[in-house]
């Protein structure tokens, strides 16, 4: 149930303000939340939606506002604002489940409220070797008209084997 | 007293309640509520502590969950009977938030202030695994808060609580005022 989840992400929110005294460290302890949210979430989207692995960032892109967010937050982003390098997009929200009935008090005008979802979005495409860097542009929260989050990519993490588990060839 | 409220900047306060737009998978919930857990784990000491902080979290749901669900499942008129307002919480309150209702709603047999309810699987405690040494620890402790939440502001006060038995109880204990009250009623 949305209502649920949307109340359940309040009283986290609102439990981390009172936690902490500034907005930056709760936009910090939020955005590690979602990391560690994120690295679990790949592993059920990847076994849930049975996705072949994506061949480029315009792929993923793709993936992650039609299938992802569909899956999880029944919302569809819509995707733009490609750069020109075609390494940077914009997901555009309209409605954003995790803000309904939330306004903003002037004395957090700093806070980014669904900073959770950019620490998920670095820390599932890091589990497929992406790094990237989210961080959202447009806040509805804040007066703007709708959502946007910038997807930065930077750059493919090659797989570090453990050491002293190197494949030789004798 | 620094300005914790709005400048009414957004048209939030004219939104009407009406249905909930969508539904949010479990998998969501279930990962946003492990996560919660976790970081209540690492800022107490014990158990107690962070069930109660847990039941604190639940309280701030319960009470706004309140309102929104009785102008939409009972067209704004509040409970005023006890047994009355338990079916509510039993049946519509469980509904809306986990999609069906409480598995069974029993009175203690010695005392008419307690009740419970019973859940054999209940939602908020998937994916979440008990380590020994916590035995005691009940994620429903969310469930508990908002439960005692909801039953205080509908003028019920009562203390709440989550234990393991036949799969997950909450055992609700109404203050003796509350009781008296529905005696008298009951009389008229």
């Amino acid at each position: 149930n949305s209502e649920l989840f949307t109340l359940t992400y309040g009283a986290l929110v609102t439990q981390l303000c009172k936690d902490y005294e500034n907005d930056e460290d709760v936009n910090k302890q939020l955005d590690k939340m979602g990391y560690n949210i994120g690295v679990r979430l790949i592993e059920d989207f990847l076994a849930r939606s049975n996705v072949g692995r994506c061949h480029d960032f315009r792929e993923t892109a793709d993936v992650i506002a039609k299938i992802a967010f569909k899956m999880y937050l029944g919302i569809t982003p819509s995707i733009t604002n490609w750069s020109p390098g075609g390494d940077e997009f914009s997901l555009i929200l309209e409605n954003n489940p995790l803000v309904d009935f939330v306004e903003l008090p002037d004395n957090h005008s700093t806070l980014i409220y669904s900073n959770l979802l950019c620490g998920v979005l670095r820390g599932a495409l890091e589990m497929v070797q992406m790094a990237v860097d989210v961080k959202f542009v447009q806040d509805t929260l804040k007066g703007d008209s709708v959502t946007e989050i910038r997807m930065k990519f930077i750059r493919r993490i090659e797989d570090n084997l453990p050491a002293g588990e190197e494949i030789t060839t004798q | 007293m620094e300005s914790r409220f709005t400048r009414g900047k957004s048209p939030l306060l004219e939104r009407p309640l009406g249905r909930p737009r969508g539904e949010v998978s479990l998998s969501a919930f279930a990962l946003l509520f492990c996560e919660l857990v976790q970081y209540c784990q690492r800022r107490v000491y014990s158990v107690a502590e962070l069930q109660s902080k847990l039941a604190q979290l639940g309280h701030q749901v319960g009470l706004r969950l309140l309102d929104p669900l009785v102008s939409r499942e009972r067209g704004g008129r509040r409970e005023t009977k006890v047994l009355s307002i338990l079916l509510f919480v039993k049946g519509p309150v469980w509904r809306a938030l986990f999609g069906k209702e409480a598995d069974k709603l029993e009175q203690a047999n010695d005392d008419d202030k307690t009740f419970y309810v019973i859940e054999r699987e209940p939602l908020v405690n998937t994916f979440i695994s008990v380590p020994r040494e916590n035995s005691t620890l009940n994620c429903a402790a969310f469930t508990a808060g908002l439960v005692e939440a909801v039953l205080g502001a509908s003028g019920f006060p009562a203390k709440v609580t989550a234990h393991w038995h036949k799969g997950t109880t909450l055992m609700i204990k109404f203050e003796e005022g509350v009781i008296a009250r529905d005696k008298s009623l009951e009389g008229r």
